[in-house]
């Protein structure tokens, strides 16, 4: 038994060095998909970005279903992977569960917070993006309603809809914002066809801005805003270019930049919560060639002054997370 | 409530259920000659690929909708070849051409446009574009059925129109038809058909077909008619819906018609109003998006009427000798 439990030991210290001394940072995509033009292809950016700088190769896995992230976890650990990238608060669990049997390899989680002496938490502060959004929404629309689509209920959207609201209402208190979810299951993140038709029903109540904060559902809505002549906001990429001219801007959440720096420090990654906000870059809206015509000056101006002031801490923007709740009203 | 919401509201009901129509009615042929067919889903999903993908290429919409139709066709006699010529299960042959079709759509898309599985975006004649009838504009000034009219008539691709004078054609051929009644029967007494001459193999791979067809057209609408291209796993569970609306419809074509809409109507509400306030309480979002599965459950238990299945259906057809 003790023999068994000896060579067991051994190859096991064995596949561990065999494994360390590959230390390929590697990075596992959610549900949504490596490209779902949003959120997880911005990890894919900036992991491809630190392999084009250093010319090193990285390991990624896209998840199917489910049942696969536990097992996708420990296969990358075991194969010597380091640091792990995750992206999603869906990992928060199973991360928890599997980080300490692999003291050794550090991970990332992006969008929550495990609470593990080898993770690094990267969040980001959503609810201050989403209200400079909000505020370009509020003065691009002529209705004096503008739309909001979310994609799984789940906090962390009701996070960007309640900043996104808070910016609305900071330009004109009684615009009326109209907000719905997608539905509460995974596949929330994938139907166009379901974001499609909650856009038409939030335009046909008046929205003329609509902002999709829903992975690969938020095509759909952007394509239904487009078609009907109105303007959407992307999420979590620039996704200023997939319908120039009717794209307000986007809400850009620099997972990309999380993904790079993670790989960047490689071994020496420094765990524990790092937050990501306008003050670094972690969030913004999204200006460019595509958008440059819709945004006027002065919006630009107030915008602009607006984030300095959030930086400034002179702007105070509710995080829905904190307690649940949104200040203000949301229809 | 006002009215225009009310219309509005019949209008996405028409949209969200056109689909389900199709779907349902596929399904109806093809349990209607007792093959039962749990993967249309998958067949949806495939032709969504496919005239996604076709459409994008030629940019020609039609021929991305044969395209479709001939991916949806492929399967369905894939599933036609499993359970009637080597008479295997039905029910297994149907769950695997749903994983098939789960991993087949994005592999294709994936290796033929390298965007992650997902088709691009449709534009111009890649996809099918609103039709407005006729002094839409007009009649929609008059008070009360004007936006009838406007709004809930006119302005539907043409696939929505197909769907639904699919609905008559299925009753026509089901009940007034030489062919409808040897399809009948042959899901009911197979035996008696085939002592009768009528083969029932044939008669089983032409509902099969026909079955293949349909959900081709389904598929179809979703990636070229309701959304721009295709993006994985887009069916989003329609498939199945088709199936609880079918049993809900107790297999007949007009009672389809009356069950898909109003499980579109349900999509259409839960969509427009997440939570609704009856007063004394308030219905939360998640239970809108249930009752699909809890009204077939309900009729399943026997509640409202009995649904019984063709009494052949799920069986191999095994000719004496």
């Amino acid at each position: 038994m003790t023999l068994t439990k000896s060579l067991f030991g051994a190859a096991t210290a064995l596949a561990l060095t065999a494994g360390a001394a590959l230390a390929e940072p590697a990075v596992i995509y959610d549900l949504g998909g490596k490209y779902d033009k949003s959120f997880n292809e911005a990890a894919f950016h900036g992991a491809e970005k630190w392999a084009k700088e250093t010319g090193k190769k990285f390991r990624e896995l896209e998840l199917q279903t489910e049942a696969q992230r536990e097992q996708a976890l420990r296969r990358l650990a075991e194969s010597g992977a380091n640091p792990i990238v995750v992206t999603g608060f869906a990992f928060s669990d199973i991360l928890n569960k599997v980080a300490p049997d692999y003291p050794k390899t550090n991970f990332v989680i992006i969008d929550s917070v495990v609470k593990q002496p080898n993770v690094e938490s990267v969040v980001f502060r959503e609810e201050q993006g989403s209200y400079l959004v909000g505020m370009l929404a509020a003065m691009a629309s002529k209705t004096g309603t503008v739309g909001f689509v979310g994609g799984m209920d789940i906090p962390l959207i009701r996070k960007f809809e309640c900043g996104y609201a808070q910016g609305v209402k900071a330009v004109k208190s009684d615009d009326k914002v109209v907000g719905a979810m997608t539905g509460t299951t995974p596949s929330a993140w994938n139907d166009p066809v379901k974001g499609s038709e909650i856009a038409k029903s939030e335009i046909s109540q008046g929205a003329d801005v609509i902002f999709a904060a829903a992975g690969g559902t938020g095509i759909g809505v952007l394509q239904a805003a487009a078609d009907a002549g109105k303007m959407g906001i992307g999420v979590d990429s620039n996704q200023n270019y997939l319908h120039p001219g009717h794209m307000l801007t986007s809400m850009v959440k620099r997972v990309d930049v999380a993904t790079y720096d993670a790989f960047k420090a490689g071994k020496d990654l420094k765990t524990g919560v790092k937050v990501m906000g306008l003050s670094n870059n972690g969030v913004d809206y999204a200006y460019d060639k595509y958008n440059e015509k819709l945004i006027t000056p002065e919006m630009k101006a107030k915008v602009d002054a607006a984030k300095k002031d959030i930086i400034a801490g002179k702007i105070e923007v509710h995080d829905y997370m904190s307690d649940n709740k949104c200040p203000v009203t949301i229809d | 409530m006002d009215y225009a919401s009310i219309i509005e509201i019949l209008d996405s009901t028409v949209r969200l259920g056109t689909p389900l129509l199709l779907a349902c009615l596929a399904g109806l042929f093809s349990e209607r000659s007792g093959i039962f067919d749990i993967g249309l889903e998958g067949k949806m999903l495939v032709s969504a690929m496919m005239s996604g993908a076709v459409a994008a290429v030629t940019g020609d919409v039609w021929l991305g909708l044969l395209a479709g139709i001939g991916a949806s066709i492929i399967l369905a006699l894939i599933h036609g070849l499993a359970s009637i010529t080597f008479r295997g299960n039905q029910l297994i042959s149907g769950v695997a051409i749903n994983f098939l079709a789960s991993g087949i759509t994005v592999l294709i898309a994936q290796s033929w446009f390298q965007q992650g599985g997902r088709t691009p975006s449709l534009s111009g004649g890649g996809r099918f574009h609103d039709i407005v009838w006729p002094f839409a504009d007009q009649i929609g000034r008059i008070p009360g059925i004007g936006p009838i009219y406007q709004n809930l008539i006119s302005g539907h691709t043409i696939l929505v129109y197909v769907a639904f004078l699919c609905v008559p054609l299925t009753w026509w051929t089901l009940y007034k038809t030489r062919f409808g009644l040897r399809l009948r029967a042959v899901g009911e007494n197979p035996a008696a058909v085939d002592t009768a001459g009528i083969s029932v193999i044939r008669m089983r791979y032409t509902a099969v077909l026909i079955c293949g067809v349909l959900s081709g057209i389904a598929g179809a609408y979703l990636a070229t008619s309701l959304s721009a291209g295709f993006v994985k796993e887009m069916t989003a569970g329609r498939g199945y819906i088709a199936l609880a609306a079918l049993i809900f419809a107790k297999w007949r074509p007009w009672y389809a018609l009356g069950s898909t809409m109003l499980f579109g109507l349900l999509e259409a509400i839960s969509n427009r109003y997440q939570n609704i306030d009856l007063g004394v309480i308030v219905l939360p979002v998640q239970f809108m998006q249930a009752l699909p599965y809890i009204l077939t459950v309900i009729i399943l238990a026997g509640f409202v009427g009995k649904a019984i299945p063709p009494r052949a259906g799920g069986v191999p057809y095994v000719k004496e000798r």
